[in-house]
């Protein structure tokens, strides 16, 4: 119960952070804000890794290893396009 | 000792991830931000492989191999103008891996450590019906965005349905909480959910998709962070939660932009059209203009907003826009972009395409800061926008689009608008704007038109 109250609590000061950050995006950054964080939420890669690897159950691997797949690319496709859109966003001259 | 190393790397790319967004506040800093982020990325996947509950690495590579080779090819090779698909679908794979990890730890509780069971299996069944939910609505939103889907049903069956869907997956969630051995109930609420997500993404409308990415993408980052809680790992829940608060600010931004809520975008609903017919308000008013004709306005102007819409990316004008507006500028006008927050497909589409196009981003300005200026603009060219731009949203509270607000073109001296026809926009009325005294259409495809600008403005 003690370890649910701390990630609660914990679940509860990052939405802040988040609230607090993003409302300061300006509109010119949504899309590479979408696909930012949306490389970010790709984290699940953390849970896969653990899944594919831990060799406890065959179904729960296999279902690990699809797991692996999603995730990884959303991280490296989410970070890398999101470089290539930011790489063109110029001021003058 | 092992353990707590791996948890201080979790810490590190927590704060990595923090910064790294906190760099998308300024289009300066952004691209430092992202390179954060992907570092702390690294750090927490390089952490976790020293994990003691990993014992195996094939199925490991195999899957790092496969994921990023698709990943770098369709980060690198996806064309710019269909970023809006793209996004979609990234949000689905990142609900979809965040269902499976549930799917996997909930069969296998074994390679979790200690974590309390009602714990594990309330936000495993939460995480599987957020991460199904947002694959196969992700798909269908990418599937609508690429024209391959175009059906939109509505009605009270549909909202029956997909309430049944949600009490269903809610009460089976309860039931497989309280009685974790039936795994039938697991299965059966993942499919019920992933059957929902395709239900709530059917009837949304193109104009409509910057909502539902948007919350697509706020539901991609709920799902990581139940599975957060399914395995008691803080960096999934930090990652996670700043995710789902990103994308429900967005989502919030875009269904204000629109005047709607978030409940009649996803049920398809649009106000009833009353009020005037075409007939009334084009009969015998709209002038159209030949290219030469707008080129001698243009040539005078002193200052020329450029207002984008869809269908400046659907007709890929942005290059020619970029030609023009320089021209324009060697001329001696002061050009400005005003973009709507829910022109395009997705949130920020437009900045992106003109990006692509050098066009710099200190030319671009929000609603807010657009819309005091018009007043003393020579000439605004509207490309590619309807309803963003429609005065009866201001001025008739009869419209089906009353008070949404809009960018205040009409105040202009002069008005052109860049149109194939007098084909009403998403919200299926006729503009005034197009009719009023102050307005030149210059038909055509966006593209052509702005190159015919072009060559008149060098003649």
């Amino acid at each position: 119960m003690e370890a649910l109250i701390l990630s609660v609590t914990i679940f509860v000061l990052a939405v802040v952070i988040g609230f607090e950050i993003i409302t300061k995006i300006p509109p010119t950054l949504h899309t590479p804000l979408m696909s930012g964080s949306n490389a970010i939420s790709g984290i699940s890669v953390v849970g896969a890794l653990v899944a594919a690897g831990a060799g406890k159950d065959e179904l729960a691997a296999y279902i690990g290893l699809g797991a692996v797949i999603l995730a990884t690319i959303n991280v490296v496709g989410g970070f890398l396009v999101t470089h290539r859109m930011l790489s063109m966003f110029k001021r003058k001259n | 000792m092992q353990q707590n190393l791996v948890n201080a790397a979790y810490l590190v790319a927590s704060v990595l991830f923090i910064l790294g967004l906190k760099g998308l506040t300024s289009p300066r800093t952004a691209l430092r931000g992202n390179l954060l982020g992907a570092t702390g990325m690294l750090i927490a996947v390089t952490a976790t492989l020293l994990v003691r509950q990993i014992v195996s690495f094939e199925l490991i590579l195999v899957g790092i191999a496969i994921g990023s080779v698709v990943g770098v090819a369709a980060a690198l090779k996806v064309p710019l103008t269909t970023m809006p698909e793209l996004v979609a679908l990234f949000n689905g794979f990142g609900g979809g891996a965040s269902a499976l990890v549930a799917a996997a730890a909930v069969l296998s509780p074994a390679m979790i450590g200690d974590v309390a069971r009602i714990q594990m299996y309330t936000a495993g069944a939460a995480s599987a019906i957020i991460g199904a939910a947002t694959l196969t609505g992700s798909v269908i939103a990418w599937a609508k965005l690429q024209g391959m889907l175009s059906m939109q049903p509505r009605g009270g069956v549909l909202h029956t349905i997909n309430f049944v869907c949600i009490a269903g997956a809610l009460g089976l969630g309860i039931y497989y909480a309280l009685d974790p051995g039936a795994l039938w109930a697991f299965w059966t609420l993942i499919s019920v959910a992933a059957l929902y997500g395709v239900l709530f993404t059917v009837p949304v409308g193109g104009a409509d998709m910057p909502v539902v990415i948007a919350l697509l993408n706020s539901a991609s980052g709920l799902a990581a962070a139940s599975t957060g809680f399914v395995l008691s790992n803080n960096v999934l829940i930090i990652s996670g939660s700043l995710v789902g608060a990103s994308g429900f600010i967005l989502t919030e931004i875009m269904c204000r932009a629109m005047n709607r809520s978030l409940w009649d975008v996803l049920s398809g609903n649009l106000g009833d059209a009353i009020g005037s017919s075409d007939d009334d308000v084009y009969q015998g008013r709209v002038k159209s203009a030949s290219a030469d004709e707008a080129a001698l306005v243009l040539e005078a102007a002193r200052s020329v907003t450029i207002v984008p819409g869809y269908g400046m990316a659907v007709a890929q004008a942005q290059h020619a826009v970029r030609d023009l507006s320089r021209r324009l500028q060697k001329n001696g006008a002061r050009i400005r972009y005003g973009i709507h927050p829910v022109a395009g497909r997705m949130p920020g589409h437009m900045n992106v395409l003109l990006a692509e196009a050098d066009v710099p981003y200190d030319e671009l300005f929000d609603m807010d800061q657009i819309n005091p200026t018009f007043a003393q603009t020579d000439v605004v060219i509207v490309l590619g926008a309807n309803d963003v731009v429609n005065p009866a949203a201001r001025d008739d509270a009869n419209s089906p689009i009353a008070g949404m607000p809009i960018l205040d073109v009409d105040k202009a001296r002069t008005v052109m608008v860049v149109k194939r026809s007098l084909s009403p926009g998403f919200a299926g009325i006729p503009n005034r704007l197009f009719a009023a005294d102050n307005t030149l259409m210059l038909f055509g495809d966006g593209e052509k038109v702005v190159r015919d600008l072009l060559a008149a403005l060098d003649e």
